[in-house]
C-alpha cells in the first residue's frame, strides 16, 4: 500500500492552499485527489472578476485565483493525482481512490484532509408543481454550460433564488444576449452579496421580486413559461397574486449544500445546520485526523476564506502527522456555543493548550440585523463588544479570540457568540 | 440640487450612499465608510465604469472557424481594465466575434483597443 504524510480530497481552492501550507510546514510526502481533470474546482467556472481581494489585494477572477495557487502547488513539486475518484475513508485512514490507470488504489494517510465543496441543492428538494420539462437548470450547472463548453442553455430565462450564483447568471447570460426576465426570491431579503445586486441586476435592469416564488411551471416538452405569485410572512403563495412570464428556461439558484457523503461513511459527526462536519480550533473532526477545510465544511461566499482557512486546516494536519504520540488528554477543550440570533459557528470547540496564538469564529446570523453587536462571552464575562451597522444571512461574520485572553480564565465552561441589541 | 442612492460595490459591507449633485458636479458624498466609496460614489454618477468578463472558444489552427455546428473548448477573458458601463454591450458584441488559438496563457492579449475604448481584452485562464 502506498503510504503519505496528508492525503487531500479535492483539488479545488480549499484542497490547494491546505497542500501548499502543509508543505510549508514541512510535510514532505502530501498527495491530492481531484476527481475533474484540472485543479481548481468550481473556480475554473467562475470567470468573473471579485476574487482574491482581501488575499492579493486585487480583484482577479476564479480562474486567475485558481492559477495562484495551481502554480503555488506546482512550484513545491506536490504530487496530485486528476481523474481521480475518492471512494473511501476509513477511520484508520487508509484512502480508497480509483482511475483509469491505477486502476484502484489503497493509500495510507497519516492525516486526510477532506476538501470536497459542495454540490447545488438539487431540484427535488424545491417543491415545484408540473411536469417536468427540458429547459430547467441549476445556475451552478448552467454556469459550465455557458462559460466552459460554450453552450447557451435558453433565451429568455426566469431566475428563482437570490443566490449569488444567480445573480451573477442573470448578468452572464444578459451578455450573452438572453432576456432574463426577473430574479424572484421566497425570502424578503436576497441570500447574494449586494455588491452583485448591483453590478448583476441594477446595471442591467433585471428586476429582484422579494417574497416572491415559482408557483406553476408551464410546458410539456419544453419550458413555455413560468407563474409566479407573492408569498406571504409563511412563505406561502397569496392567491390573485400570480403574475405569468413566457420563459423557455427556468434557473435555480436554490443554495449549496457541502458534499460530506465520504464524510457520513467514515462516521464523522455532522452539524445539522452547515450540513458539514463538527470541527475543532485546528479544523480536525470528531475522526482523528481527519480535517475538513473550505466548502465541504461551510459553504462560503468569499474564497478569500476558504484558502485562509485552508492553510490553518493544512498546518494543523502537519501538526498533527508530526506530534502523533503527544498526549492531549489534559488539555482544556471548551465547546463555543451561539446565542441570540447566530446559526452556527466554525469552530464548535477549542483546544485552549493546542491552539495557536489566535482563532478566528466564523459565523452567521438568522436574519436581517441592522446596528446590532457581536458579543462573545467566556462564561459570564463580556470580552468582545462590537458594532457591526448591517448583519445578514448572505455574509459570513467573524470574532477573532485570542490565546492570551483565553488562558487568563480559569475552568471556563463555555464561549459564547451572540448577536445582540446591545 | 440633484440628490443620487447609489449602493457602495467596494466590498460586501454595501454602504448606501448619497451625492449631491449641482450642475453636474458632485458637491457631497454622505453615508460611505471609507475612502473606497467616495471614489467610487464621485465616478458613478458622471461616469460608471465596470470589468466585463467573458470566454471565447479556442481553436489549435489558426485557419480554423468557430462555427455552429464544432464546439471548441473555451477560454475565459476579461477587459484589462475597467471600460464605460455604457460600452459593455458593445465590448460584449466584439468578444463574440473573436477566438483565440491556442495556446493560451493568462495575461495573454486576444483583442486590442475592444469597442474603441482603449482597452484590451486578455486571457484569464492557461489554455
Ligand atoms: C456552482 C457554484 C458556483 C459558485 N460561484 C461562486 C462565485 O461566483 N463566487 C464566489 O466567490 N464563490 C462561488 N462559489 C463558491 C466557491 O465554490 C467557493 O468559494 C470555493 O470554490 C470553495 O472551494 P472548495 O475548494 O471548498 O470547493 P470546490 O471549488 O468545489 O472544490 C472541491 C473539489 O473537490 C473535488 N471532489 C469532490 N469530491 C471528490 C471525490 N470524492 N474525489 C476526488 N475529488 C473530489 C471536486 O471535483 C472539486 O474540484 C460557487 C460554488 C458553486 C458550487
Ligand atoms: S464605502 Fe467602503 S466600507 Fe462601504 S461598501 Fe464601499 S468600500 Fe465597503
Amino acid at each position: 500500500m502506498n503510504s503519505y504524510d496528508v492525503v487531500i480530497v479535492g483539488g479545488g481552492p480549499a484542497g490547494l492552499a491546505a497542500a501548499v501550507a502543509a508543505r510549508d510546514a514541512g510535510c514532505e510526502r502530501i498527495l491530492i485527489l481531484e476527481r475533474d481533470s484540472e485543479l481548481g474546482g468550481i473556480l475554473n467556472q467562475c470567470i468573473h472578476n471579485g476574487f482574491g481581494l482581501h488575499t492579493f489585494k486585487e480583484e482577479l477572477t476564479g480562474p486567475e485565483y485558481a492559477a495562484r495557487f495551481i502554480d503555488q502547488v506546482r512550484s513545491r513539486n506536490i504530487e496530485f493525482k486528476l481523474n481521480t475518484m475518492v471512494l473511501d475513508i476509513a477511520a484508520d485512514r487508509t484512502v480508497t481512490a480509483m482511475n483509469r490507470q491505477d486502476g484502484m488504489m489503497s493509500i495510507a494517510a497519516g492525516a486526510v484532509i477532506l476538501a470536497m465543496g459542495c454540490r447545488e441543492r438539487p431540484r427535488g428538494a424545491l417543491n415545484i408543481p408540473g411536469f417536468r420539462p427540458a429547459g430547467i437548470f441549476s445556475a451552478g450547472t448552467a454556469q459550465r454550460l455557458v462559460n466552459i463548453e460554450g453552450y447557451m442553455p435558453g433565451k429568455r430565462i426566469v431566475i428563482l433564488g437570490s443566490g449569488d450564483i444567480g445573480l451573477i447568471m442573470a448578468r452572464r447570460m444578459t451578455l450573452e444576449g438572453a432576456k432574463v426576465l426577473c430574479v424572484a426570491e421566497l425570502m424578503p431579503y436576497s441570500g447574494g452579496l449586494k455588491r452583485n445586486i448591483v453590478q448583476c441586476l441594477n446595471d442591467y435592469n433585471i428586476p429582484l421580486l422579494l417574497s416572491h416564488t415559482v408557483v406553476d411551471i408551464r410546458g410539456k416538452q419544453r419550458v413555455e413559461g413560468v407563474t409566479i405569485a407573492k408569498v406571504d410572512d409563511r412563505f406561502k403563495p397569496i392567491p390573485g397574486t400570480e403574475t405569468d412570464y413566457d420563459c423557455d428556461t427556468l434557473m435555480l439558484s436554490t443554495g449549496l449544500i457541502p458534499e460530506n457523503e465520504l464524510s457520513r461513511n467514515v462516521g464523522i459527526d455532522i452539524n445539522p445546520i452547515t450540513n458539514g462536519p463538527f470541527v475543532a480550533e485546528n479544523f480536525e473532526t470528531s475522526v482523528p485526523g481527519i480535517f475538513a477545510c473550505g466548502n465541504v465544511l461551510h459553504v462560503h461566499d468569499l474564497v478569500d476564506f476558504v484558502s485562509e482557512e485552508a492553510g490553518r486546516a493544512g498546518r494543523a494536519a502537519a501538526a498533527f502527522v508530526s506530534s502523533q504520540s503527544d498526549d492531549i488528554t489534559n488539555h482544556k477543550v471548551v465547546h463555543v456555543i451561539t446565542k441570540g440570533g447566530v446559526r452556527y459557528t466554525v469552530p464548535t470547540s477549542i483546544d485552549i493548550d493546542r491552539m495557536t496564538d489566535s482563532t478566528i469564529v466564523r459565523f452567521r446570523v438568522a436574519n436581517v440585523f441592522q446596528n446590532h453587536y457581536i458579543n462573545v462571552y467566556i462564561d459570564d464575562t463580556r470580552i468582545i463588544h462590537q458594532k457591526k451597522r448591517i448583519m445578514a444571512p448572505g455574509e459570513m461574520e467573524q470574532a477573532v479570540l485570542k490565546k492570551s485572553q483565553l488562558q487568563s480564565f480559569s475552568n471556563i465552561r463555555n464561549i459564547t457568540i451572540a448577536v445582540e441589541s446591545e | 440640487m440633484e440628490t443620487k442612492e447609489l449602493t457602495c460595490i467596494g466590498c460586501p459591507m454595501g454602504c448606501q450612499i448619497s451625492v449631491d449633485i449641482e450642475n453636474g458636479t458632485v458637491v457631497s458624498v454622505k453615508g460611505n465608510s471609507c475612502k473606497i466609496g467616495d471614489n467610487y460614489a464621485r465616478k458613478e454618477v458622471v461616469s460608471p465604469m465596470r470589468i466585463v468578463t467573458s470566454s471565447v472558444a479556442v481553436l489549435s489552427d489558426k485557419n480554423a472557424h468557430p462555427s455552429n455546428e464544432v464546439h471548441y473548448p473555451r477560454v475565459s477573458v476579461k477587459t484589462a481594465s475597467e471600460v464605460p458601463k455604457d460600452k459593455i454591450m458593445d465590448v460584449m458584441d466584439e468578444i463574440h466575434r473573436t477566438h483565440a488559438v491556442a495556446p493560451v496563457k493568462i495575461g495573454d492579449i486576444i483583442l486590442q483597443n475592444v469597442a474603441g475604448t482603449g482597452v484590451a481584452i486578455i486571457a484569464t485562464k492557461n489554455s
